[in-house]
Protein backbone atom coordinates (compact mmCIF):
# COMPACT_ATOMS: atom_id res chain seq x y z
CA UNK A 1 0.00 0.00 0.00
CA UNK A 2 1.57 2.99 -0.87
CA UNK A 3 1.76 6.66 1.03
CA UNK A 4 -1.04 9.32 -0.15
CA UNK A 5 -0.77 12.42 2.06
CA UNK A 6 -4.25 14.68 2.21
CA UNK A 7 -3.94 17.65 1.38
CA UNK A 8 -1.51 17.76 -1.83
CA UNK A 9 -2.95 17.57 -5.43
CA UNK A 10 -1.61 14.77 -7.75
CA UNK A 11 -1.22 14.66 -11.11
CA UNK A 12 -1.98 11.47 -13.38
CA UNK A 13 1.82 10.96 -13.97
CA UNK A 14 2.31 10.52 -10.10
CA UNK A 15 3.40 14.15 -9.40
CA UNK A 16 2.10 15.75 -6.15
CA UNK A 17 1.97 19.55 -5.56
CA UNK A 18 1.99 21.47 -2.12
CA UNK A 19 0.82 24.79 -2.52
CA UNK A 20 2.82 27.69 -0.88
CA UNK A 21 1.14 30.64 -1.65
CA UNK A 22 1.77 31.21 -5.37
CA UNK A 23 4.78 28.53 -5.47
CA UNK A 24 3.98 25.35 -6.49
CA UNK A 25 6.17 22.57 -4.95
CA UNK A 26 6.77 19.66 -6.96
CA UNK A 27 7.76 16.19 -6.18
CA UNK A 28 7.22 12.56 -7.05
CA UNK A 29 4.21 10.46 -5.46
CA UNK A 30 5.20 7.37 -2.97
CA UNK A 31 3.53 4.75 -5.86
CA UNK A 32 5.87 6.24 -8.30
CA UNK A 33 9.27 5.61 -6.37
CA UNK A 34 7.98 1.86 -6.08
CA UNK A 35 7.43 1.54 -9.28
CA UNK A 36 10.40 3.11 -10.50
CA UNK A 37 12.24 0.97 -7.85
CA UNK A 38 16.05 2.36 -6.28
CA UNK A 39 16.44 5.73 -8.15
CA UNK A 40 19.90 6.12 -9.35
CA UNK A 41 19.87 9.87 -10.95
CA UNK A 42 17.65 12.52 -10.62
CA UNK A 43 17.81 15.24 -14.16
CA UNK A 44 16.82 18.30 -12.67
CA UNK A 45 15.75 21.94 -14.65
CA UNK A 46 18.17 24.95 -14.24
CA UNK A 47 16.60 27.76 -11.96
CA UNK A 48 14.74 29.89 -14.13
CA UNK A 49 13.19 27.76 -16.15
CA UNK A 50 10.01 27.90 -17.79
CA UNK A 51 7.95 24.96 -17.67
CA UNK A 52 4.70 23.65 -18.67
CA UNK A 53 1.57 22.03 -17.69
CA UNK A 54 1.92 18.50 -18.92
CA UNK A 55 5.16 18.81 -20.41
CA UNK A 56 8.30 17.41 -19.56
CA UNK A 57 11.14 18.97 -16.68
CA UNK A 58 12.86 16.43 -16.22
CA UNK A 59 13.73 12.83 -15.62
CA UNK A 60 14.08 10.22 -13.23
CA UNK A 61 16.34 7.15 -13.82
CA UNK A 62 16.22 3.88 -11.50
CA UNK A 63 18.22 0.69 -12.17
CA UNK A 64 14.93 -0.81 -14.19
CA UNK A 65 13.58 2.41 -15.98
CA UNK A 66 14.08 6.37 -16.83
CA UNK A 67 10.68 7.81 -16.40
CA UNK A 68 10.40 11.70 -17.25
CA UNK A 69 9.10 14.24 -14.88
CA UNK A 70 5.94 15.61 -15.98
CA UNK A 71 5.26 19.40 -14.42
CA UNK A 72 1.96 19.60 -13.23
CA UNK A 73 1.78 23.25 -13.53
CA UNK A 74 2.76 25.95 -16.17
CA UNK A 75 5.20 28.55 -14.27
CA UNK A 76 9.07 29.73 -13.73
CA UNK A 77 11.41 27.40 -11.53
CA UNK A 78 12.21 29.08 -8.46
CA UNK A 79 14.12 26.46 -6.58
CA UNK A 80 15.38 22.66 -7.89
CA UNK A 81 16.31 20.38 -4.65
CA UNK A 82 19.63 20.10 -5.40
CA UNK A 83 20.43 17.66 -2.92
CA UNK A 84 18.98 14.85 -4.95
CA UNK A 85 22.05 14.86 -7.47
CA UNK A 86 24.43 13.48 -5.30
CA UNK A 87 21.62 11.46 -2.85
CA UNK A 88 18.77 10.48 -5.40
CA UNK A 89 18.14 8.00 -2.88
CA UNK A 90 16.02 10.40 -0.83
CA UNK A 91 13.34 10.26 -3.24
CA UNK A 92 12.89 6.29 -2.48
CA UNK A 93 13.41 6.86 1.69
CA UNK A 94 10.75 9.96 1.79
CA UNK A 95 8.69 10.68 -1.64
CA UNK A 96 6.75 13.70 -0.02
CA UNK A 97 9.64 15.29 1.75
CA UNK A 98 11.92 14.94 -1.44
CA UNK A 99 10.54 17.69 -3.29
CA UNK A 100 12.30 18.28 -6.95
CA UNK A 101 11.38 21.69 -8.06
CA UNK A 102 9.63 24.86 -7.03
CA UNK A 103 7.29 26.65 -9.43
CA UNK A 104 6.07 30.36 -9.53
CA UNK A 105 2.68 29.69 -10.91
CA UNK A 106 1.37 31.44 -14.14
CA UNK A 107 -1.96 29.86 -14.00
CA UNK A 108 -2.85 28.98 -10.40
CA UNK A 109 -6.39 27.64 -11.89
CA UNK A 110 -4.26 25.11 -13.28
CA UNK A 111 -4.82 22.66 -9.97
CA UNK A 112 -7.78 22.69 -10.47
CA UNK A 113 -7.56 19.75 -12.73
CA UNK A 114 -5.23 17.71 -10.59
CA UNK A 115 -6.85 15.30 -8.40
CA UNK A 116 -7.28 15.26 -4.36
CA UNK A 117 -5.93 12.46 -2.49
CA UNK A 118 -9.09 10.40 -2.56
CA UNK A 119 -9.12 10.63 -5.98
CA UNK A 120 -5.55 9.82 -6.49
CA UNK A 121 -5.93 6.48 -4.85
CA UNK A 122 -8.92 5.71 -6.59
CA UNK A 123 -6.32 6.79 -9.84
CA UNK A 124 -3.57 3.83 -8.69
CA UNK A 125 -6.47 1.51 -8.09
CA UNK A 126 -5.40 0.80 -3.86
CA UNK B 1 31.69 -22.77 -15.78
CA UNK B 2 35.14 -22.09 -14.24
CA UNK B 3 35.24 -19.27 -11.76
CA UNK B 4 37.79 -16.65 -12.79
CA UNK B 5 37.89 -13.67 -11.28
CA UNK B 6 41.25 -11.97 -11.67
CA UNK B 7 42.07 -8.45 -12.72
CA UNK B 8 45.51 -8.37 -15.56
CA UNK B 9 46.43 -5.72 -12.89
CA UNK B 10 46.33 -8.32 -10.43
CA UNK B 11 48.66 -10.97 -12.14
CA UNK B 12 51.58 -8.20 -12.60
CA UNK B 13 55.00 -8.64 -11.90
CA UNK B 14 57.46 -5.70 -11.19
CA UNK B 15 59.95 -6.34 -14.66
CA UNK B 16 58.50 -9.42 -16.05
CA UNK B 17 58.14 -8.89 -19.73
CA UNK B 18 56.23 -10.75 -22.53
CA UNK B 19 57.43 -9.18 -25.49
CA UNK B 20 60.40 -8.81 -26.79
CA UNK B 21 60.87 -5.36 -29.86
CA UNK B 22 64.17 -4.71 -32.19
CA UNK B 23 66.30 -1.97 -31.71
CA UNK B 24 65.05 1.27 -32.87
CA UNK B 25 66.94 2.08 -35.41
CA UNK B 26 65.21 5.61 -36.44
CA UNK B 27 65.62 8.85 -35.34
CA UNK B 28 64.07 9.82 -32.06
CA UNK B 29 60.44 11.48 -32.31
CA UNK B 30 60.18 15.25 -31.97
CA UNK B 31 59.59 15.61 -27.76
CA UNK B 32 56.08 16.57 -26.86
CA UNK B 33 55.13 19.39 -25.62
CA UNK B 34 55.75 19.23 -21.67
CA UNK B 35 51.96 20.23 -21.13
CA UNK B 36 50.37 17.52 -22.97
CA UNK B 37 53.41 15.04 -21.96
CA UNK B 38 51.87 11.82 -19.32
CA UNK B 39 53.18 13.29 -15.74
CA UNK B 40 53.01 9.91 -13.69
CA UNK B 41 54.21 6.63 -15.38
CA UNK B 42 51.90 4.68 -17.63
CA UNK B 43 50.33 1.76 -15.45
CA UNK B 44 50.48 -1.12 -17.47
CA UNK B 45 50.45 -4.77 -16.43
CA UNK B 46 53.97 -6.71 -16.23
CA UNK B 47 53.02 -10.04 -17.65
CA UNK B 48 54.72 -12.84 -19.30
CA UNK B 49 52.64 -14.26 -22.52
CA UNK B 50 51.31 -17.45 -21.13
CA UNK B 51 49.91 -15.06 -18.09
CA UNK B 52 48.16 -12.51 -20.79
CA UNK B 53 46.72 -15.86 -22.81
CA UNK B 54 45.59 -17.95 -19.47
CA UNK B 55 43.89 -14.92 -18.16
CA UNK B 56 42.08 -13.73 -21.37
CA UNK B 57 41.20 -17.25 -22.24
CA UNK B 58 39.35 -17.89 -18.63
CA UNK B 59 37.44 -15.12 -19.11
CA UNK B 60 36.38 -15.55 -22.34
CA UNK B 61 34.83 -18.93 -20.84
CA UNK B 62 32.59 -16.81 -18.33
CA UNK B 63 30.75 -15.61 -21.55
CA UNK B 64 27.15 -16.69 -22.74
CA UNK B 65 26.58 -16.42 -26.56
CA UNK B 66 24.97 -17.92 -29.18
CA UNK B 67 27.93 -20.45 -29.65
CA UNK B 68 26.97 -21.98 -26.02
CA UNK B 69 23.24 -22.08 -25.63
CA UNK B 70 20.10 -21.32 -26.09
CA UNK B 71 19.70 -17.03 -26.43
CA UNK B 72 16.06 -16.57 -25.99
CA UNK B 73 16.09 -12.99 -26.16
CA UNK B 74 12.78 -11.08 -27.18
CA UNK B 75 12.63 -7.64 -29.61
CA UNK B 76 16.54 -8.14 -31.03
CA UNK B 77 17.00 -10.91 -32.47
CA UNK B 78 19.65 -13.04 -31.38
CA UNK B 79 20.49 -15.77 -33.98
CA UNK B 80 23.16 -18.00 -34.67
CA UNK B 81 26.04 -16.37 -36.34
CA UNK B 82 26.26 -19.20 -39.19
CA UNK B 83 30.79 -19.98 -39.89
CA UNK B 84 30.03 -19.54 -43.78
CA UNK B 85 29.94 -15.98 -42.89
CA UNK B 86 33.16 -15.70 -41.50
CA UNK B 87 34.74 -17.70 -43.85
CA UNK B 88 33.73 -15.69 -46.68
CA UNK B 89 34.66 -11.96 -44.78
CA UNK B 90 38.02 -14.14 -44.15
CA UNK B 91 38.95 -14.34 -47.68
CA UNK B 92 41.74 -12.64 -48.29
CA UNK B 93 40.28 -10.42 -50.87
CA UNK B 94 37.84 -9.11 -48.59
CA UNK B 95 40.32 -9.66 -45.17
CA UNK B 96 42.75 -7.42 -46.72
CA UNK B 97 41.09 -4.10 -47.88
CA UNK B 98 41.86 -1.20 -47.08
CA UNK B 99 39.32 1.60 -47.12
CA UNK B 100 41.68 4.06 -48.96
CA UNK B 101 42.81 1.50 -52.18
CA UNK B 102 42.91 2.62 -55.09
CA UNK B 103 39.06 2.22 -56.56
CA UNK B 104 40.57 0.03 -59.24
CA UNK B 105 41.78 -2.57 -56.77
CA UNK B 106 38.27 -2.86 -54.42
CA UNK B 107 35.60 -3.42 -57.93
CA UNK B 108 34.86 -7.14 -55.33
CA UNK B 109 34.08 -5.30 -52.91
CA UNK B 110 31.79 -2.73 -54.90
CA UNK B 111 30.03 -5.93 -56.59
CA UNK B 112 29.04 -6.69 -53.05
CA UNK B 113 27.07 -3.68 -52.34
CA UNK B 114 25.58 -3.68 -55.42
CA UNK B 115 24.23 -7.27 -55.18
CA UNK B 116 23.52 -6.77 -51.66
CA UNK B 117 21.39 -3.41 -52.61
CA UNK B 118 19.46 -5.71 -55.42
CA UNK B 119 18.86 -8.92 -52.76
CA UNK B 120 17.68 -6.67 -49.90
CA UNK B 121 15.27 -4.59 -52.53
CA UNK B 122 13.57 -8.04 -53.54
CA UNK B 123 13.30 -9.42 -49.98
CA UNK B 124 11.86 -5.95 -48.57
CA UNK B 125 9.64 -4.51 -52.20
CA UNK B 126 11.73 -1.36 -51.91
CA UNK B 127 13.35 0.34 -55.01
CA UNK B 128 16.79 0.80 -53.78
CA UNK B 129 18.84 0.91 -50.45
CA UNK B 130 21.82 2.90 -49.25
CA UNK B 131 23.86 0.15 -46.83
CA UNK B 132 25.62 3.33 -45.35
CA UNK B 133 24.18 3.47 -41.46
CA UNK B 134 26.01 1.53 -38.92
CA UNK B 135 22.79 0.42 -36.84
CA UNK B 136 19.46 0.67 -36.38
CA UNK B 137 18.66 3.86 -34.87
CA UNK B 138 21.65 5.65 -37.64
CA UNK B 139 19.44 3.67 -40.12
CA UNK B 140 16.23 5.25 -38.79
CA UNK B 141 17.20 8.63 -38.13
CA UNK B 142 19.16 8.87 -41.92
CA UNK B 143 15.12 7.18 -42.90
CA UNK B 144 13.41 10.51 -41.12
CA UNK B 145 15.67 12.61 -42.74
CA UNK B 146 14.37 10.93 -45.78
CA UNK B 147 11.26 11.68 -45.00
CA UNK B 148 11.66 15.44 -43.86
CA UNK B 149 13.82 15.97 -47.68
CA UNK B 150 10.60 15.01 -49.35
CA UNK B 151 8.35 17.17 -48.11
CA UNK B 152 10.80 19.86 -48.08
CA UNK B 153 11.61 18.94 -51.82
CA UNK B 154 7.82 19.64 -52.65
CA UNK B 155 7.89 22.95 -50.40
CA UNK B 156 5.81 21.48 -47.91
CA UNK B 157 7.10 22.63 -44.73
CA UNK B 158 4.39 22.11 -42.35
CA UNK B 159 4.68 18.56 -41.80
CA UNK B 160 6.70 18.84 -38.27
CA UNK B 161 5.28 15.51 -36.68
CA UNK B 162 6.06 11.55 -36.62
CA UNK B 163 3.01 9.16 -35.39
CA UNK B 164 4.76 6.53 -32.93
CA UNK B 165 2.59 3.72 -31.30
CA UNK B 166 2.45 3.45 -27.37
CA UNK B 167 4.02 -0.23 -28.39
CA UNK B 168 7.02 1.00 -30.21
CA UNK B 169 11.01 0.72 -29.93
CA UNK B 170 12.36 3.54 -27.52
CA UNK B 171 14.55 4.20 -30.62
CA UNK B 172 11.84 5.49 -32.69
CA UNK B 173 10.16 8.40 -30.74
CA UNK B 174 14.53 9.51 -29.91
CA UNK B 175 15.54 9.21 -33.39
CA UNK B 176 12.37 11.29 -34.09
CA UNK B 177 13.36 13.70 -31.70
CA UNK B 178 17.12 13.87 -32.80
CA UNK B 179 15.57 14.71 -36.42
CA UNK B 180 13.64 17.70 -35.17
CA UNK B 181 10.22 15.82 -35.34
CA UNK B 182 7.54 16.03 -32.97
CA UNK B 183 5.91 12.59 -31.37
CA UNK B 184 2.85 12.00 -32.06
CA UNK B 185 1.83 9.05 -29.96
CA UNK B 186 -1.14 6.58 -31.14
CA UNK B 187 -2.66 4.14 -28.91
CA UNK B 188 -3.01 0.14 -29.04
CA UNK B 189 -6.40 -1.19 -28.72
CA UNK B 190 -6.65 -4.44 -26.03
CA UNK B 191 -5.58 -6.71 -28.69
CA UNK B 192 -2.17 -5.35 -29.35
CA UNK B 193 -2.73 -3.50 -32.37
CA UNK B 194 -2.69 -0.26 -33.65
CA UNK B 195 -5.96 1.11 -33.14
CA UNK B 196 -7.53 3.11 -36.22
CA UNK B 197 -10.27 5.21 -34.88
CA UNK B 198 -7.35 6.46 -32.31
CA UNK B 199 -5.31 7.04 -35.23
CA UNK B 200 -7.86 9.08 -37.49
CA UNK B 201 -7.83 12.45 -35.57
CA UNK B 202 -4.24 12.68 -35.56
CA UNK B 203 -4.13 12.74 -39.33
CA UNK B 204 -3.37 16.42 -40.38
CA UNK B 205 -1.23 18.63 -42.94
CA UNK B 206 0.94 18.47 -39.97
CA UNK B 207 2.08 14.95 -40.25
CA UNK B 208 5.17 13.74 -41.75
CA UNK B 209 4.63 10.30 -41.42
CA UNK B 210 4.44 6.95 -39.04
CA UNK B 211 6.81 4.88 -38.04
CA UNK B 212 5.79 1.20 -37.60
CA UNK B 213 7.05 -2.10 -36.65
CA UNK B 214 5.47 -5.27 -37.92
CA UNK B 215 4.64 -7.33 -36.40
CA UNK B 216 4.86 -4.71 -33.70
CA UNK B 217 7.00 -5.61 -30.29
CA UNK B 218 4.27 -7.95 -29.15
CA UNK B 219 5.13 -10.13 -32.12
CA UNK B 220 1.95 -9.39 -33.26
CA UNK B 221 1.00 -8.64 -36.94
CA UNK B 222 -0.52 -5.27 -37.80
CA UNK B 223 -3.54 -7.14 -39.63
CA UNK B 224 -4.75 -3.22 -40.28
CA UNK B 225 -2.16 -2.16 -41.95
CA UNK B 226 -3.34 -1.51 -45.56
CA UNK B 227 -6.26 0.72 -44.08
CA UNK B 228 -3.49 2.08 -42.04
CA UNK B 229 -1.11 2.77 -45.13
CA UNK B 230 -4.45 4.58 -47.36
CA UNK B 231 -4.96 6.71 -44.37
CA UNK B 232 -1.62 7.86 -43.80
CA UNK B 233 -0.94 8.42 -47.60
CA UNK B 234 -4.04 10.22 -47.98
CA UNK B 235 -3.21 12.63 -45.47
CA UNK B 236 -0.05 13.20 -47.20
CA UNK B 237 1.99 11.34 -44.91
CA UNK B 238 4.86 8.37 -45.76
CA UNK B 239 4.87 5.13 -43.74
CA UNK B 240 8.11 4.39 -42.09
CA UNK B 241 8.92 0.31 -41.00
CA UNK B 242 11.22 -0.35 -38.46
CA UNK B 243 12.87 -3.31 -39.42
CA UNK B 244 13.51 -4.74 -36.00
CA UNK B 245 11.24 -7.31 -36.54
CA UNK B 246 11.88 -8.68 -40.45
CA UNK B 247 12.66 -11.87 -39.31
CA UNK B 248 9.40 -13.33 -39.29
CA UNK B 249 8.15 -11.66 -42.77
CA UNK B 250 11.21 -12.55 -44.24
CA UNK B 251 10.54 -14.32 -47.89
CA UNK B 252 6.75 -13.95 -46.88
CA UNK B 253 5.75 -10.65 -46.88
CA UNK B 254 7.56 -7.87 -48.08
CA UNK B 255 6.77 -4.17 -46.62
CA UNK B 256 6.86 -2.59 -49.54
CA UNK B 257 3.47 -4.44 -51.19
CA UNK B 258 2.21 -3.29 -47.00
CA UNK B 259 2.45 0.36 -48.50
CA UNK B 260 5.77 1.04 -46.64
CA UNK B 261 7.96 4.22 -48.27
CA UNK B 262 10.92 4.17 -46.14
CA UNK B 263 12.63 1.15 -44.14
CA UNK B 264 15.91 0.21 -42.42
CA UNK B 265 16.86 -3.46 -41.50
CA UNK B 266 19.20 -4.50 -39.03
CA UNK B 267 21.78 -7.02 -40.65
CA UNK B 268 22.83 -7.45 -37.23
CA UNK B 269 19.21 -9.23 -36.40
CA UNK B 270 17.57 -10.57 -39.05
CA UNK B 271 20.88 -11.18 -41.42
CA UNK B 272 22.56 -13.38 -38.84
CA UNK B 273 25.63 -10.99 -38.19
CA UNK B 274 27.27 -11.14 -34.94
CA UNK B 275 24.96 -8.61 -32.91
CA UNK B 276 24.68 -6.88 -29.17
CA UNK B 277 28.62 -7.41 -27.57
CA UNK B 278 29.61 -9.59 -30.50
CA UNK B 279 30.22 -6.81 -33.39
CA UNK B 280 29.47 -4.07 -34.98
CA UNK B 281 25.99 -3.56 -36.60
CA UNK B 282 24.14 -2.44 -40.05
CA UNK B 283 21.51 -0.49 -40.49
CA UNK B 284 20.46 -0.35 -44.61
CA UNK B 285 17.77 2.24 -45.48
CA UNK B 286 15.59 1.25 -48.54
CA UNK B 287 13.20 3.81 -50.25
CA UNK B 288 9.79 3.15 -52.11
CA UNK B 289 10.48 4.45 -56.43
CA UNK B 290 8.95 7.70 -55.48
CA UNK B 291 11.90 8.29 -53.22
CA UNK B 292 14.27 7.74 -55.43
CA UNK B 293 15.48 11.21 -55.40
CA UNK B 294 15.57 11.58 -51.56
CA UNK B 295 18.19 8.88 -50.71
CA UNK B 296 21.55 10.61 -50.03
CA UNK B 297 23.67 10.75 -52.38
CA UNK B 298 26.83 11.25 -50.64
CA UNK B 299 27.64 9.24 -47.52
CA UNK B 300 25.89 9.21 -44.25
CA UNK B 301 29.11 7.42 -42.54
CA UNK B 302 32.89 6.90 -43.01
CA UNK B 303 33.63 4.50 -45.73
CA UNK B 304 30.23 3.38 -46.79
CA UNK B 305 29.22 1.74 -43.78
CA UNK B 306 30.48 -1.70 -41.58
CA UNK B 307 31.44 -2.93 -45.19
CA UNK B 308 32.54 -6.48 -43.08
CA UNK B 309 28.92 -6.74 -41.60
CA UNK B 310 27.56 -5.90 -45.16
CA UNK B 311 29.38 -9.11 -46.70
CA UNK B 312 28.52 -11.34 -44.06
CA UNK B 313 25.01 -10.56 -44.46
CA UNK B 314 25.36 -10.92 -47.96
CA UNK B 315 26.62 -14.75 -47.59
CA UNK B 316 23.99 -15.47 -45.38
CA UNK B 317 21.31 -14.74 -48.06
CA UNK B 318 23.35 -16.43 -50.55
CA UNK B 319 23.68 -19.56 -48.56
CA UNK B 320 20.16 -20.17 -48.02
CA UNK B 321 18.43 -18.86 -51.42
CA UNK B 322 15.30 -17.56 -52.69
CA UNK B 323 13.63 -20.61 -51.32
CA UNK B 324 15.40 -21.26 -48.04
CA UNK B 325 14.79 -17.36 -46.61
CA UNK B 326 10.80 -18.11 -46.56
CA UNK B 327 11.46 -20.85 -43.92
CA UNK B 328 13.48 -18.14 -41.93
CA UNK B 329 10.41 -16.68 -41.30
CA UNK B 330 7.74 -19.45 -41.16
CA UNK B 331 10.45 -21.33 -39.09
CA UNK B 332 11.09 -18.69 -36.39
CA UNK B 333 7.08 -18.30 -35.99
CA UNK B 334 6.42 -21.95 -35.32
CA UNK B 335 9.00 -21.97 -32.67
CA UNK B 336 7.29 -18.94 -31.29
CA UNK B 337 4.44 -20.23 -31.64
CA UNK B 338 4.76 -23.48 -30.16
CA UNK B 339 6.70 -22.18 -26.85
CA UNK B 340 3.89 -19.88 -26.32
CA UNK B 341 1.15 -22.68 -26.71
CA UNK B 342 3.35 -25.22 -24.65
CA UNK B 343 3.85 -22.36 -21.23
CA UNK B 344 0.64 -20.43 -21.13
CA UNK B 345 -0.93 -22.68 -18.47
CA UNK B 346 1.89 -21.64 -16.55
CA UNK B 347 2.65 -18.13 -17.33
CA UNK B 348 -0.29 -15.38 -18.39
CA UNK B 349 -0.64 -14.44 -21.77
CA UNK B 350 -2.24 -10.91 -22.31
CA UNK B 351 -2.90 -11.38 -25.59
CA UNK B 352 -3.92 -14.77 -27.23
CA UNK B 353 -3.65 -15.75 -30.52
CA UNK B 354 -1.22 -16.79 -33.42
CA UNK B 355 2.02 -14.40 -32.90
CA UNK B 356 4.87 -13.98 -35.16
CA UNK B 357 8.18 -14.32 -33.97
CA UNK B 358 8.07 -13.17 -30.41
CA UNK B 359 5.23 -13.09 -27.67
CA UNK B 360 4.99 -11.28 -24.44
CA UNK B 361 3.91 -13.13 -21.22
CA UNK B 362 2.82 -11.11 -18.51
CA UNK B 363 4.25 -12.91 -15.74
CA UNK B 364 3.77 -16.24 -13.58
CA UNK B 365 -0.27 -17.16 -13.04
CA UNK B 366 0.90 -18.62 -10.09
CA UNK B 367 3.50 -16.34 -8.72
CA UNK B 368 3.70 -18.49 -5.16
CA UNK B 369 3.18 -15.23 -2.49
CA UNK B 370 1.74 -16.11 0.89
CA UNK B 371 1.95 -14.59 4.26
CA UNK B 372 4.96 -12.52 4.16
CA UNK B 373 6.33 -13.55 0.78
CA UNK B 374 6.10 -12.13 -1.59
CA UNK B 375 5.78 -13.76 -4.98
CA UNK B 376 8.03 -14.43 -7.44
CA UNK B 377 8.53 -11.66 -10.27
CA UNK B 378 10.01 -11.83 -14.34
CA UNK B 379 12.89 -10.45 -12.44
CA UNK B 380 13.38 -13.80 -10.72
CA UNK B 381 12.63 -16.13 -13.08
CA UNK B 382 14.90 -14.71 -15.35
CA UNK B 383 17.44 -15.04 -13.01
CA UNK B 384 16.37 -18.99 -12.23
CA UNK B 385 16.94 -19.56 -15.95
CA UNK B 386 20.49 -18.64 -15.54
CA UNK B 387 21.11 -21.53 -13.25
CA UNK B 388 19.81 -23.98 -15.58
CA UNK B 389 21.95 -22.54 -18.49
CA UNK B 390 20.04 -20.57 -20.36
CA UNK B 391 20.36 -17.05 -21.54
CA UNK B 392 17.32 -14.84 -19.76
CA UNK B 393 14.83 -13.95 -22.24
CA UNK B 394 13.84 -9.62 -22.51
CA UNK B 395 12.31 -8.53 -19.30
CA UNK B 396 10.21 -5.50 -18.48
CA UNK B 397 9.68 -4.46 -21.80
CA UNK B 398 7.54 -3.93 -23.52
CA UNK B 399 6.23 -1.28 -21.07
CA UNK B 400 2.75 -2.36 -22.19
CA UNK B 401 2.94 -4.71 -19.55
CA UNK B 402 3.80 -4.80 -15.99
CA UNK B 403 6.10 -8.25 -15.73
CA UNK B 404 6.46 -8.84 -18.95
CA UNK B 405 9.03 -11.38 -20.43
CA UNK B 406 9.42 -11.59 -23.86
CA UNK B 407 10.66 -14.63 -25.76
CA UNK B 408 11.90 -15.16 -29.60
CA UNK B 409 13.53 -18.53 -30.28
CA UNK B 410 14.24 -17.49 -33.51
CA UNK B 411 14.50 -20.45 -36.46
CA UNK B 412 17.88 -22.04 -35.70
CA UNK B 413 17.08 -24.01 -32.33
CA UNK B 414 16.00 -27.72 -32.53
CA UNK B 415 12.75 -29.04 -31.46
CA UNK B 416 15.21 -30.88 -28.58
CA UNK B 417 16.55 -27.70 -27.52
CA UNK B 418 13.24 -25.49 -27.46
CA UNK B 419 11.42 -28.61 -25.74
CA UNK B 420 14.68 -28.58 -22.85
CA UNK B 421 13.67 -24.41 -22.12
CA UNK B 422 9.75 -25.33 -22.14
CA UNK B 423 10.92 -28.14 -19.44
CA UNK B 424 12.75 -25.45 -17.61
CA UNK B 425 10.55 -22.62 -18.01
CA UNK B 426 7.85 -25.35 -16.30
CA UNK B 427 10.15 -26.50 -13.53
CA UNK B 428 10.76 -22.85 -12.60
CA UNK B 429 6.90 -22.16 -12.28
CA UNK B 430 6.28 -24.94 -10.51
CA UNK B 431 9.13 -24.22 -7.87
CA UNK B 432 7.55 -19.85 -7.62
CA UNK B 433 4.74 -21.68 -6.96
CA UNK B 434 6.04 -24.13 -4.34
CA UNK B 435 8.56 -21.96 -2.86
CA UNK B 436 9.38 -18.35 -4.11
CA UNK B 437 12.51 -18.16 -2.02
CA UNK B 438 14.45 -20.23 -4.10
CA UNK B 439 13.66 -17.96 -6.93
CA UNK B 440 14.08 -14.89 -5.00
CA UNK B 441 17.95 -15.96 -4.20
CA UNK B 442 18.63 -17.16 -7.82
CA UNK B 443 20.83 -17.84 -9.29
CA UNK B 444 22.60 -20.04 -7.15
CA UNK B 445 24.93 -21.81 -9.69
CA UNK B 446 26.55 -19.12 -11.76
CA UNK B 447 30.00 -17.45 -10.90
CA UNK B 448 28.57 -14.24 -9.25
CA UNK B 449 24.94 -14.13 -7.72
CA UNK B 450 23.15 -10.52 -8.05
CA UNK B 451 25.44 -8.16 -8.35
CA UNK B 452 24.42 -4.53 -6.16
CA UNK B 453 23.13 -2.56 -9.63
CA UNK B 454 22.21 -0.07 -7.32
CA UNK B 455 25.13 0.96 -6.26
CA UNK B 456 26.59 0.29 -9.44
CA UNK B 457 24.53 2.70 -11.15
CA UNK B 458 24.94 5.27 -8.11
CA UNK B 459 28.01 4.69 -7.70
CA UNK B 460 30.23 3.68 -10.25
CA UNK B 461 33.73 2.65 -10.51
CA UNK B 462 35.13 3.08 -13.91
CA UNK B 463 38.43 2.51 -13.69
CA UNK B 464 40.90 0.52 -12.23
CA UNK B 465 42.72 3.00 -10.65
CA UNK B 466 39.71 3.97 -8.70
CA UNK B 467 40.10 0.87 -6.72
CA UNK B 468 43.31 1.59 -5.46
Amino acid sequence: MSKIIEGLKYSESHEWVKVEGNVAVVGVSDFAQKEMGDITYVDLPDVDDEVEAGEEFGALESVKAASELISPVSGKVVEVNEELEDTPEKVNEDAYASWIIKVEMSDPSQLDALMDAAAYKNHIGE
Amino acid sequence: MKYYDKLIFELSKEGRCGYSLPVNKFPKAPEVPLELGRKAALLLPEVSEPDVVRHYTNLSQMNFGVDTGFYPLGSCTMKYNPKINEEMAALQGFAGLHPLMHAGLTKGALKVYQEMNKALAAITGMYTFTLDPCAGAHGELTGLMIMRTYHMQRGDFKRTKVIVPDSAHGTNPASAAVCGLEVVEVKSLENGRIDVEALKPLLSDEIAGIMMTNPNTLGLFETEIRTIADLVHKAGGLLYYDGANMNPMMGVVRPGDMGFDIMHLNLHKTFSTPHGGGGPGSGPVGVAKHLEDCIPDLRVSGFHGNFGVILRAYAYILALGKDHIRKVGQYSVLSANYIKECLKDKYKLPIEGVCKHEFVFDGLINDGAHDDVPGATTLDVAKRLLDYGFHAPTIYFPLLFHQALMIEPTETESKETIDAFIDVMRKIADEAAANPMLLHDAPHNTPISRPDETTAARNPILKYQDTL
